[in-house]
């Protein structure tokens, strides 16, 4: 493991008390990795296995856990900033797309226009005025990637963004997602349940089991960037993680299916 | 059936339709309709005492605007409505929040909240009036009595039903508390507020007029009690429809411009 971690996590248990109508659950056990400054860090694993729980956790929204997730405290600097793109775009629909980038930037950075400037980078310079509910669905979720940069993250949390969009359009936000990732690096966890998009993306993939969720696989993709999506590459990697691995892998959403048709 | 269907807009029935069934034209038809109505009821009284014509009633109307000091009731009662419609609204959306979005305070509150929304107006100003004196403060303390509960109602529901997710993403980029609840939290419930303030007006003024007619020595309560012991209907009337097109402009020039610069990102 790298010397310094963009994101530590160390969950002894998460657990949902039940209340009467629905059971307690424990959604996550014994759930452990690092992931190194800098690293885009896909996470895989079944749906209902506490991937948003995780997320949630990381984020700070849900403090009720037994255990930490966080970028462990090193210089005695402001508290780093953190990133989260959640499944639905979740725009302020009240506000232009360039008011809903500035509401999230302090006001240094809002005089610097440094929202603008990202909303032109991802072709929404005409769209500055604009409300969401004129957009389409991709870029909406530019305009949730942008907003998501904008404040200059030192941990990227992202939960399935890209779900629920035509082939073209996903591919498309993926090459935007992993371009802006490059010109700005920081610390990526991912989650997914589509193999070939964890493949595409990421540095590294962490399969998680069926709640109470645990990692039950660590690969590494040593695949050299720019990859192309749905190239023979990507799936011969695909091919041998499944050959290596499949007793480990199987019933996992996504890993058993065929290319394109993964959603659980 | 469908012959007649397929042919109707080549009738002259149809081109009729066509030119005065916009919304301008209707609204015009409705107002002469009522015209009418009220002209063709007066022939029913010769005496002209219980219901005075239309131009009768214009004619008492213009009457006390030079000499009676309309304006000046009208002025007066229209302050009433505007302190009251104030204090009620900023109480009641505060109290519409903190019930909304704290369930202990619910709970504490929900008690009072029931037993003002049941309580009778004329209970709630006789109280007031007995309590504190008859006075200005006491007239427009009884009426913001009334209308809170309703507000409270409106707004608490619109408190309930804000998108949770939206403030997470507040909470997540860490977005102060104050931007939070004014650009968050708050324009989730202007519909609400705004339903609660078009109701609001309406209802505030006919309480006001109960008001002034029980413990105030002007305002158009005041003066409609006098012209009912005088048995001046006319004046009655002037008084209604002065109060009732300062209403309209207020509807037609504040709430609705308002309201479509709150809505219009939809």
């Amino acid at each position: 493991m790298a010397v310094t971690a963009g994101l530590s996590v160390d969950i002894r248990r998460k657990r949902f008390e039940g209340d009467g109508r629905t059971p307690p659950h424990t959604a996550i056990e014994n759930l452990r990795f690092d992931v190194p400054v800098g690293q885009f860090c896909c996470l895989l694993g079944p749906s209902g296995c506490g991937k948003t729980t995780l997320l949630n956790i990381a984020a700070g929204l849900d403090h009720d856990v037994d255990g930490s997730v966080g970028i462990p405290a090193g210089d005695t600097g402001p508290r780093p900033a953190v990133s989260y793109m959640f499944q639905t775009p979740r725009l302020l629909p009240w506000m232009s797309v360039r008011d809903n980038v500035d509401i999230v930037l302090d006001p240094s950075a809002r005089a610097e226009g440094r929202g603008v400037r990202l909303l032109e980078r991802m072709e929404l310079g005409s769209y500055l005025e604009a409300y969401p509910t004129r957009l389409s669905g991709g870029q909406r979720r530019r305009v949730a990637l942008a907003r998501a940069f904008a404040i200059r993250p030192a941990l990227l949390l992202l939960d399935e963004p890209f779900v629920s969009l035509d082939q073209p359009v996903g591919d498309r936000l993926r090459e935007i997602l992993l371009d802006l990732w490059q010109a700005q690096p920081t610390t990526v966890l991912f989650v997914t349940h589509d193999l070939n998009e964890a493949i595409f993306l990421g540095d590294r993939i962490l399969f998680l089991s069926q709640p109470p969720s645990c990692v039950v696989q660590d690969a590494a993709v040593d695949l050299a960037r720019p990859r192309t999506p749905d190239s023979p590459a990507i799936h011969a990697f695909r091919t041998g993680l499944l050959d290596r691995h499949g007793g480990l892998l199987a019933g996992l959403a996504g890993a058993t299916t065929d290319p394109g048709h993964s959603t659980p | 059936m469908a012959v007649g269907t397929v042919d109707v807009a080549a009738t002259a029935w149809g081109r009729l339709r066509r030119t005065f069934g916009g919304p301008a034209w209707l609204r015009v038809f409705s107002f002469v309709l009522l015209l009418s109505v009220w002209s063709l009821a007066t022939t029913a009284d010769p005496s002209g005492q219980v219901l005075p014509a239309p131009w009768v009633v214009l004619d008492t109307m213009w009457y006390h605007l030079n000499e009676e000091g309309l304006l000046f009731h009208l002025g007066v009662t229209l302050w009433r409505v505007a302190a009251a419609f104030f204090g009620a609204m900023v109480i009641g959306v505060a109290l519409g929040i903190l019930m909304g979005a704290r369930r202990r305070a619910d709970i504490v509150l929900d008690g009072w909240h029931i037993l003002f929304l049941n309580m009778p107006a004329l209970v709630l100003i006789i109280l007031c009036y007995v309590w504190f004196g008859l006075t200005e403060v006491a007239a427009i303390v009884a009426v913001a009595l009334n209308k809170i509960p309703n507000v409270v109602v409106t707004v608490r529901e619109g408190t309930r039903a804000v998108d949770r997710e939206l403030l997470d993403v507040a909470r997540v980029f860490r977005v102060d508390r104050r931007t939070t609840f004014l650009r968050f939290f708050l324009p989730q419930l202007y519909p609400y507020v705004m339903a609660a303030a078009r109701g609001g007006i309406a209802l505030i003024w006919k309480i006001v007029l109960v008001v002034e007619l029980l413990g105030r020595s002007n305002g158009v309560g005041f003066k409609l009690h006098e012209f009912f012991q005088l048995f001046d209907i006319a004046a009655v009337l002037a008084y209604t429809l002065a109060f009732v097109v300062v209403m309209m402009v207020i509807e037609y020039g504040v709430m609705a411009p308002l309201e479509r610069r709150c809505t219009r990102w939809r």
